[in-house]
């Protein structure tokens, strides 16, 4: 019997959302590297028709939704994330699924997720100062009454270290849409949420190394399953 | 407590070749510089910076080859600097792969693109480099075109300037230091370090595990890059384990010309030391370890 060597066509179609605002070629390769078969895309027909999709990025919330909007991309991504695909998100694209974030302004988000985006304190409530932006690894730590089986970070440990780069972090309304937590010096907050169809953290899973290749090759695998 | 220290190995590239001097002058080619990346990555380093040290004279990034071949097989963040001249070319270096610009030159010619970089690309992606000598008044002034040019500004002043204009992160290097292995510039790191609110990086002087230990608690940095330690290590683990076809210039370390206040050591001796001693680090995972 003779497998089929070609499962281009089988694969789901996987589209990285470009919105002019992010590094998307090391997620692309992180995909590659993982066998995630994921393209490129700033059209929204292509982000409408997508089986799955990821939302990258670095830089400012506000300049990034005007960047959605000129691209008209605000609408599909709702409706895709609505219609049950499954969607990653990572650093900007677990902040821009919340209701509103007060950096430069006051900016309305995706709102998905309940909740807000807020900069970090220039000190602890211990008076340790704290270096904006955060840039450097970190650990990821389970938050009361979540595990990570079933998640994209079922092979995590808990206090693995993953690779940060931001200067805001998000604060979901309910609790229990936090997978995971970190501390930056004693400033806890959240760096990860599951919900649904959802799966976003705050760190760059592409940028830690095996650890955070694990993390795609474990959500490559889950949209096979969520999509076939 | 510490923050978690970043060790970040420093490629300075030259052409085909990755090279080291003293001083900033003075190169010597020890190798292929995708070799030495991918040993440093599966051996615990937190991300690498890769600096065009000839690129300056020619006005232009010449990395973009080397680059594309990093960014598809090592996922750790990768720096990149050297001849990058406006935000063209700073696309153009992120598209090949890179994760961050390193600006120096630039910087200094035009510190609106500072401002105009950050906006565009976000802060956390501009590194600024300010190339610092000391000056008999005990002052120190900043250096373009690896410390060729002098161009006459107060290194501290500038920090400060950079941080206000946008920079993401500020990485110094003692030029005095640099390549000497007689330790980091404590005075000069730690001032600096104290007077801006984003991460510092020391960069220059490093030539044993304990000066790296010392930069990081007293000289407060966010994050040490470090070249001789880490090649002299590598080039001493080829020596020991030669392969079939050799690619550091082993000849170089053989024939004793290496410099000897040089203590090489490798990522995970480092990191070990600094877990040792209570300074905090990203630990070297478990399936890691010497090929």
């Amino acid at each position: 019997m003779k497998l089929p060597t070609d499962n281009t066509h089988s694969s789901p179609d996987v589209v990285i959302i470009d919105y002019n605002l992010n590094n998307l070629f090391s997620v692309k390769h992180a995909c590659q590297h993982v066998g995630i078969n994921a393209r490129i895309s700033a059209d929204k027909n292509d982000i409408a028709k997508a089986d799955a999709l990821i939302l990258p990025g670095v830089g400012a919330f506000g300049n990034a939704m005007q960047n959605l909007e000129k691209l008209d991309l605000i609408a599909p991504i709702i409706d895709s994330i609505q219609a049950q695909k499954p969607f990653l998100g990572i650093c900007l694209g677990l902040q821009l699924l919340f209701e509103e974030s007060d950096e430069f302004g006051h900016y309305k988000g995706l709102g998905v997720i309940p909740g807000q985006v807020q900069r970090f304190p220039g000190q602890t409530d211990t008076q340790q100062s704290l270096k904006v932006p955060f840039i450097g690894w970190n650990e990821v730590h389970t938050t009361s009454g979540k595990n990570w089986n079933n998640t994209p970070m079922m092979n995590t440990q808990d206090g693995e270290y993953m690779y940060f780069v931001h200067s805001n972090f998000v604060k979901p309304t309910a609790p229990e849409d936090i997978l995971c937590v970190t501390k930056y010096k004693d400033f806890e907050y959240c760096s990860g949420i599951v919900k649904n169809n959802i799966f976003a953290v705050q760190f760059h899973p592409e940028k830690s190394a095996q650890k955070g290749l694990e993390i795609y090759q474990n959500w490559g695998k889950s949209i096979q399953v969520q999509v076939s | 407590m510490t923050n978690n220290i970043r060790i970040i190995p420093r490629l300075d590239i030259k052409g085909p070749n990755l090279v080291k001097g003293i001083h900033l002058e003075g190169l010597r080619v020890l190798g292929k510089p995708e070799e030495f990346a991918r040993y440093y990555y599966e051996n615990g380093a937190d991300e690498l910076v890769y600096m065009d040290v000839v690129a300056s004279l020619y006005e232009r990034n010449s990395l973009h080859d080397i680059i594309t071949k990093t960014a598809r097989e090592i996922f750790i963040p990768l720096t990149v600097g050297g001849g990058l001249r406006t935000l063209d070319d700073i696309t153009q270096v992120l598209r090949a792969g890179a994760d961050k610009v390193s600006l120096n030159t630039a910087a200094i010619r035009n510190p609106e693109i500072i401002t105009q970089a950050s906006q565009k690309f976000g802060s956390s992606t501009i590194v600024i480099a300010i190339e610092a000598i000391k000056q008999n008044d005990g002052g120190y002034l900043a250096y373009t075109d690896n410390a060729r040019e002098h161009t006459g500004l107060d290194v501290f002043e500038w920090a400060q300037r950079v941080e206000e204009l946008g920079a993401g992160e500020i990485m110094i290097t003692s030029v005095d230091q640099e390549g000497t292995g007689e330790g980091f510039d404590l005075e000069l790191t730690q001032k600096i370090a104290n007077l801006v609110s984003i991460p510092v990086i020391a960069h220059g002087g490093a030539g044993k595990r304990e000066d790296v230990a010392k930069i990081a608690t007293e000289g407060n940095v966010n994050a040490v890059a470090l070249a001789s330690i880490l090649h002299y290590d590598y080039i001493k683990y080829l020596i020991e384990h030669p392969k079939n076809e050799q690619e550091g210039n082993t000849e170089f370390l053989k024939s004793g010309k290496a410099f000897t206040k040089i203590q090489s050591s490798s990522l995970p001796d480092i990191k070990k030391h600094l877990l040792d001693h209570h300074i905090n680090c990203r630990p070297i995972s478990h399936e890691i370890t010497h090929r």
